[in-house]
């Protein structure tokens, strides 16, 4: 049973890294764009797992994070500069700030962090809106740049997607390296009982902090994609509402499933294209799908699955690789 | 001095509605670990609710506001209990905090689709006339809007401290386990609560809308505001969620007036990032105990 | 209510029907929802109000205009991907978008794939950025903002202004332009007061406003803030006189601001209540077709679809974009040459527009127009 359910997932992964590969051959620029957008978006929907599905914390600011890394990528590369050195930047400034910020934030419970990244985004917002000598305030920064790679131009909406997709490979890479690793370990033990995980020795102050500032430098990565992909920053996308966007696209995924943000990113992402000709109804829709699935499956649509094709129990766990199941029973060893 | 006054009278009437909404969701908090995201679209609500009695139905004002407290508190209080927060809260506090961001999102898009994206008059509850006093010029409404609000925070008051269901319901916000093994009804209480804020969300909606204009989005700043007059007064305390309100309302108004206005939203916001950093409790709250 | 809902659902039905192999298709990028959807939707009434209209007459070189609509929800990530989805359906002419901060990340792409479009925004920068394809369908701030300030000058004779503001590109657009205005013609600004999109609680920028104690109050806000900032300046005794420009004394604004709207004055690009029979009669026909009255955005998609209809059969007699842009260029369409286009209007190299323009007063609830302004080119 365990074999087959490792099956059904490996066909399932086969079939969508194919997908997402060969797709683009096929499809309009819209098409094309509405998938690098998916997959700029996952990429921080993975930070903000790290942060609140490994890691237990709410966190409401990844927009702000998004917001920096995309304004410094913006306004380095309209100066000049290649592109590389702006997200290596925009990724490392966001880790600092992450840091910074959670240093004193963490030391309060769950729900006031929610508040306290809310005020952060919102402050940051107002900083992207007001400070126009440094971000061009209201008017944004217009003519981003794409990139070019060893001499070849990103420019085309399809190299520009093979690009955004071999980032989100790399990431999703190192991430699944990390959880796996002892830190990912010491962050599920964070999240499922931080009392014991104390007593255990682990130093829960210096993880807790650790996957906040991944999860925000992650976010500072999507942004430095998100700049060139839309070509024109202005604050109106970094404000709260995306924040919450990303903790649906978490939630909705499965939070701490490692595939978690790329499902949730697929619901939040190019659901809304294909259900377009449903206009008003189709946010409504969304409510609703997000209000039941909470109700039935907190562990979102991953958990969903999960439990539809869990086996009957007998020895062993049955876990799905990846879930957070699976990591508790290595971590409990 | 006159414009000091103006601002001061202006704050407070504000800071009444925000207590008002504050002290709800705190109650809310208290009870039962609901964390209401949508509560400034549960504000939102109400005046289209009565703007629809009076359309639809063609009812004249004052039923058309009965009728908006009766489908309040049937919605937005048991209903809202019954099917949204009974079935989630045994999953804990994060997935309930989401279906209400949902909740939120629902509601909005609603509004907007079934009865529109514009905003509309809405018939004020007094006179709009104006009063001199010492120079300054007060509205009427201002006034009348602070009263209430005073009204309505100090009945609750006497309510909650003064009749034996209060005292219950008191009980069953400090410890429901124990409030159980003493006999209280405690899934009643907890209900009780919900209607309570629906009731008060009703009020809130009927002094607001008038200044407001009825619109959809309404409910995206004044619910935010409300979170942080609850969390800045005590988040597990209602005198602290109305000494939030009034204090928010008073420095919102100063500080848009006398720093700068690009940055006036900001304020709110630091004092919340302060009070939770270095006295999370707030200003009246107690010290919330870690349940190991 | 959401008549105009069904109204567009049976619009595009109409519209759909009549599909055949020759077509032209026209698609509209605008804000059919989120915080202008009020704006945007009259343009779109206005527009396909056109079509119907010009369909009605045989469409445009014997082909029926289909017209296809595109929601950017007022954001501008949003906007950018509904815009590609459009010129993927490679359409002859696109409308919209109203909101100046999606026109400007459109526009880029818009360039590029060299398609005509006709924009709703009016935020000054926006002819100013090179594009060769944008035409707008209502002056540009930088047309409207001397207008006014020679208003201010020489009819209120004001020496100090104090301006209130929305803090969005529109907003902001048009205070740095009206103080460069201003400025130069040695007019003090004594208070400059920003607020927020969305923001309901005027009462501490009335006082900020109050302290200031100018000759003139400027409002330049979008209509529910208009609405609600002249209620709390009434409410507070703020003397005016209060000046503003098209927002200030829309018909949205009348309405939701009652008594308090009485009294202001103002420059207006673009009104149903102008005293010109075309106008008139255009406004009677919105009226009956969609049941409410058309603000300026509505003349705007009207009037866009009409020029589109002209250059396209009588300057170039065959479907071509290039030629259409070219030939908008330093173009002057009269009523006589074109009804539907209601004024005559003349686009310069930039896309920008001049047409005469109104001063307007608002009276006992309604708009009246004091004043004819003329072209600044003439």
């Amino acid at each position: 049973m365990r074999r087959s359910r490792s099956v059904l997932a490996g066909g399932v992964l086969a079939l969508a890294a194919a997908f997402l590969v060969f797709a683009p051959l096929g499809l309009k620029p819209y098409g094309i764009f509405i998938l690098s957008m998916w997959a700029v978006m996952t990429i921080a929907a993975i930070g903000l797992n790290l942060t609140l599905g490994y890691a237990g914390q709410i966190s409401l600011a990844q927009a702000a994070f998004v917001g920096i890394g995309a304004y410094i990528t913006a306004y380095l590369t309209t100066k000049g500069w290649p592109f590389w050195s702006t997200y290596l930047f925009g990724g490392a400034s966001c880790f600092a700030i992450g840091w910074l910020l959670g240093y004193p934030a963490l030391r309060v419970q769950h729900h006031y962090l929610a508040f306290v990244t809310l005020a952060f985004n919102t402050l940051v917002y107002l900083i992207f809106r007001n400070e126009e000598w440094l971000t061009g305030g209201i008017y944004g920064i217009s003519n981003v740049p794409r990139p070019s790679v060893l001499g070849w131009s990103m420019n085309g909406a399809r190299e520009f997607y093979y690009f955004c997709l071999a980032h989100l490979a790399l990431v999703s890479a190192a991430t699944w390296w990390l959880t796996r690793s002892p830190w990912g370990l010491a962050f599920v033990a964070l999240r499922e009982n931080p009392i014991r995980a104390l007593s255990l020795g682990v130093d829960t102050r210096r993880y807790t902090l650790m996957a906040f500032a991944l999860g925000a430098g992650l976010g500072g990565i999507s942004g430095a994609l998100y700049a060139p992909l839309v070509q024109f920053i202005d604050p109106t996308p970094f404000a709260l509402g995306l924040s919450l966007n990303l903790l649906l696209m978490v939630v909705l995924g499965g939070s701490g499933y490692f595939f978690g943000p790329f499902l949730g990113a697929i619901v939040a992402v190019l659901l809304p294209e294909w259900l377009r000709f449903t206009q008003g109804f189709y946010l409504m829709g969304y409510a609703v799908l997000v209000m039941i699935m909470m109700a039935f499956s907190p562990g979102g649509l991953l958990g969903l699955a999960d439990r539809l094709t869990r086996p009957a129990p007998r020895t062993g766990t049955g876990a799905v690789a990846g879930s957070p199941e699976a990591a508790r029973s290595e971590g409990a060893g | 001095m006159a414009d000091i006054l103006q601002l001061l009278v202006a704050g407070l009437a504000t800071g009444g509605i925000y207590a008002l909404v504050a002290v709800g969701f705190t109650l809310l908090w208290q009870t039962s670990q609901t964390i209401n995201f949508a509560q400034g679209e549960f504000v939102m609500l109400p005046a289209f609710f009565v703007l629809i009695g009076m359309s639809y139905f063609g009812l004249p004002f004052w039923p058309a506001v009965a009728l908006g407290g009766v489908v309040s508190v049937v919605v937005l209080g048991l209903a809202f209990k019954r099917l949204m927060v009974d079935p989630m809260i045994r999953h804990g506090v994060l997935p309930l905090v989401i279906a209400t961001i949902g909740l939120a999102i629902l509601m909005k898009e609603a509004v907007r689709e079934f009865y529109g994206a514009d905003a509309w008059p809405f018939p004020a509850l007094g006179a709009t006339t104006d009063v001199t006093v010492f120079g300054a010029v007060f509205d009427v409404q201002s006034l009348l809007i602070l009263a209430i609000c005073i009204a309505v925070v100090v009945a609750l008051q006497l309510f909650l401290g003064g009749t034996v269901t209060g005292r219950c319901m008191q009980a069953t916000a400090q410890n429901p386990t124990v409030a159980r093994l003493l006999g209280i009804r405690v899934e009643r209480m907890i209900l009780y609560t919900f209607l309570i804020n629906a009731a008060l969300v009703w009020v809130a909606s009927l002094l607001i809308t008038p200044i407001y204009l009825a619109k959809f989005t309404n409910g995206e700043w004044l619910g935010l505001y409300a979170f942080i007059a609850a969390i800045i007064g005590g988040f597990n305390q209602a005198r602290g969620a109305i000494a939030g309100g009034l204090l928010l309302g008073v420095v919102d108004n100063f500080a848009a007036a006398y720093i700068s206005s690009q940055y006036r939203t900001a304020i709110p916001l630091l004092i919340l990032i302060v009070v939770i950093l270095f006295r999370p409790q707030g200003m009246f709250g107690r010290i919330e105990e870690r349940t190991v | 209510m959401r008549r105009s809902k069904f109204v567009l659902a049976f619009a595009t039905l109409m519209l759909l029907s009549g599909a055949a192999a020759a077509d032209v298709k026209f698609a509209y990028v605008g804000e059919i929802s989120g915080s202008i959807a009020v704006s945007g939707g009259n343009f779109r009434d206005g527009a396909v109000l056109a079509v119907e209209e010009v369909n009605a007459k045989g469409g445009i070189l014997k082909q029926k205009i289909v017209l296809t609509l595109y929601d950017t929800q007022t954001n501008p990530g949003v906007a950018r991907s509904q815009m590609q989805k459009a010129i993927d359906g490679e359409p002859y002419v696109i409308l919209g978008p109203i909101f100046s901060g999606n026109v400007k990340v459109t526009m880029q792409m818009v360039q590029q794939a060299e398609i005509p479009d006709f924009i709703g925004g009016e935020a000054a920068e926006l002819t100013t950025l090179g594009s060769t394809y944008l035409f707008r369908t209502s002056f540009g701030q930088q047309i409207g903002m001397p207008k006014i300030a020679n208003y201010i000058r020489d009819e209120l004779k004001a020496k100090t202004i104090a301006l209130i503001w929305v803090n969005n590109d529109f907003g902001k657009g048009g205070r740095d332009k009206l103080i460069k205005e201003l400025t130069a013609r040695n007019i003090k600004l004594v208070a400059d007061v920003s607020t927020e999109s969305g923001q309901v609680d005027f009462a501490a920028d009335v006082v900020k406003l109050k302290a200031a104690n100018a000759d003139a109050v400027f409002v330049y806000s979008n209509e529910e803030e208009c609405a609600r900032i002249m209620r709390e300046a009434r409410k507070q005794g703020l003397k005016g006189p209060f000046v503003g420009d098209t927002t200030l004394l829309s018909q949205k604004t009348i309405e939701l601001a009652a008594d308090a709207a009485n009294g202001v004055v103002g420059h207006v690009g673009l009104t149903a209540d102008a005293p010109i029979p075309a106008v008139a009669a255009f406004a009677a026909r919105f009226q009956k077709r969609f049941n409410y009255k058309p603000d300026h955005n509505g003349i705007k998609g009207y009037t866009a679809v009409y020029a589109v209809k002209f250059v396209t059969e009588k300057k170039l007699g065959k479907f071509d974009r290039k030629g259409l842009a070219k030939t908008m260029h330093g173009l002057t369409i009269t009523p006589q040459d074109e009804p539907g286009i209601l004024m005559e209007t003349t686009w310069d190299n930039a896309g920008e527009i001049d047409r005469i323009s109104f001063l307007a007063e608002v009276v006992n609830g309604k708009q009246n127009i004091s004043k004819v302004l003329p072209k600044l080119g003439k």
